[in-house]
């Protein structure tokens, strides 16, 4: 474990990103992108969930009875889910209405429950903290990108304004409001980043 | 929902089973499962061991937390409480049904076995138990709403294994190969279920 902090942070955003590199998380990552405002408000709350359980239960780590660790972890990330879930209903009840049963199921997203796993069970708060913080943004940084794909696409808006000249170019791709978009989508990005990747180690040999 | 309390009572749980499976499919419409199912789709044996196995938790555990829900939450005015409750629910049951089919078969506890961990963080399951607070039903269609949701996901995991098993992968480009070739598999199989939609409203 003799990562640096800046390692750990570099690590979550590209070279273990939750999304495109460990596949983790994908659910809520689909269904929040077809508007960017939705997408802002997820992100922000899995950044704050992941950042806080993370440290959480790197602190607890050797309190915890190993056989019950998982049920502990589960109970620790719901109690900061149920905040985030709070929050959003009393920040914006729109949002809430069309996002709320994905908040609930950040719960089960497995970048949370795998970093909790992986990294905060074994390693200092400090670190923990920033893995969290990190894979948080990294899950963040994939989403927005989708998202600002599909809301011009989809609807020819972006967080809710009309794009500049908007009747005289636009057409609407129905495909991108809808689910098989979002799987396109994350397809390509997926290809693209992994290709990036790729090609870095070879160069690097 | 006029068109559900018209019809009789089986037709109605017959329609929430066919459009929980069909038209609001799970996995295809509303993205859930697909951690697990990214992960266990390789082919079509051990996605139709894991497909199985969600089925009975789903239809278990939506109609338990229907139960815990209306019945103790609601009394007792803690609904802000439902997400811990809905989770502590899932992951008891799960434990406890690992204990029980250990003890009974071990023959089913070993070819069950590996996938009953993996339920636990199965996003579907949670998501059935919460979409289901957003529906008018009541117990019995909760339970058929569990059961359509589960077999759903199970058909559609089944198909994606058998195309998964006939991709030969060293042909594709290498960024592509893996979770790339998956996603667009379903992105294509999800345009099919787009059209099952507007059929059946629940």
């Amino acid at each position: 474990m003799a990562d640096t902090p800046k390692n750990i942070f570099l690590k979550g955003l590209w070279k273990d990103n939750p999304i495109f590199r460990q596949v983790l998380g994908i659910c809520s990552s689909l269904a929040v992108t077809n508007l960017l405002a939705n997408t802002l408000f997820m992100a922000v709350g899995v950044i704050f969930v992941t950042a806080l359980s993370n440290l959480t239960v790197s602190i607890l780590r050797n309190h915890i009875p190993n056989r019950i660790r998982m049920i502990v972890q589960v109970m620790i990330i719901a109690s900061y889910v149920m905040i985030v879930d709070i929050v959003i209903k009393a920040v914006n009840p729109d949002i809430h209405r069309y996002i709320g049963p994905y908040v609930g199921l950040i719960i089960t997203n497995c970048i949370i429950m795998g970093r909790a796993e992986a990294f905060a069970s074994q390693n200092r708060p400090w670190h923990s903290f920033l893995d969290g913080l990190a894979m948080g943004l990294g899950y963040a940084f994939v989403l927005i990108a989708i998202a600002l794909i599909r809301e011009p696409l989809g609807f020819g808006t972006l967080l809710g304004y009309d794009l500049p000249a908007r009747e005289i170019w636009w057409h609407q791709w129905t495909i991108m409001v809808m689910p098989p978009g979002a799987f396109f989508m994350l397809a390509i990005i997926t290809w693209i980043s992994r290709r990036l990747q790729i090609t870095a180690e070879e160069e690097q040999e | 929902m006029e068109a559900l309390q018209n019809t009789n009572f089986l037709t109605s749980l017959m329609i929430i089973f066919l459009a929980a499976g069909f038209t609001n499919n799970i996995l295809m419409t509303r993205f859930l499962g697909m951690c697990s199912c990214l992960g266990v789709s390789k082919t079509v044996n051990t996605s139709v061991g894991l497909g199985l196995a969600v089925i009975f938790v789903t239809a278990s555990t939506a109609s338990l937390n229907y139960l815990v829900y209306y019945h103790v939450l609601v009394p007792l005015g803690m609904e802000f409480l439902r997400l811990i409750t809905f989770i502590v629910v899932i992951a008891g049951f799960v434990q406890f049904i690992e204990m029980v089919i250990e003890r009974i078969s071990l023959k089913l506890y070993n070819a069950l076995g590996i996938f009953l961990p993996l339920i636990t963080v199965n996003c579907a399951i949670l998501g059935i138990s919460l979409f289901m607070l957003n529906k008018p039903y009541g117990f019995w269609q909760t339970f058929a709403y569990g059961l359509g949701g589960g077999f759903g996901w199970l058909l559609a995991i089944t198909l994606i294994g058998g195309i998964r098993e006939n991709i030969k992968e060293r042909f594709l480009p290498k960024g592509l190969a893996g979770p790339g070739i998956t996603l667009i598999i379903i992105g294509i199989m999800a345009l099919a279920f787009v059209g099952f939609s507007g059929m059946i409203k629940i």
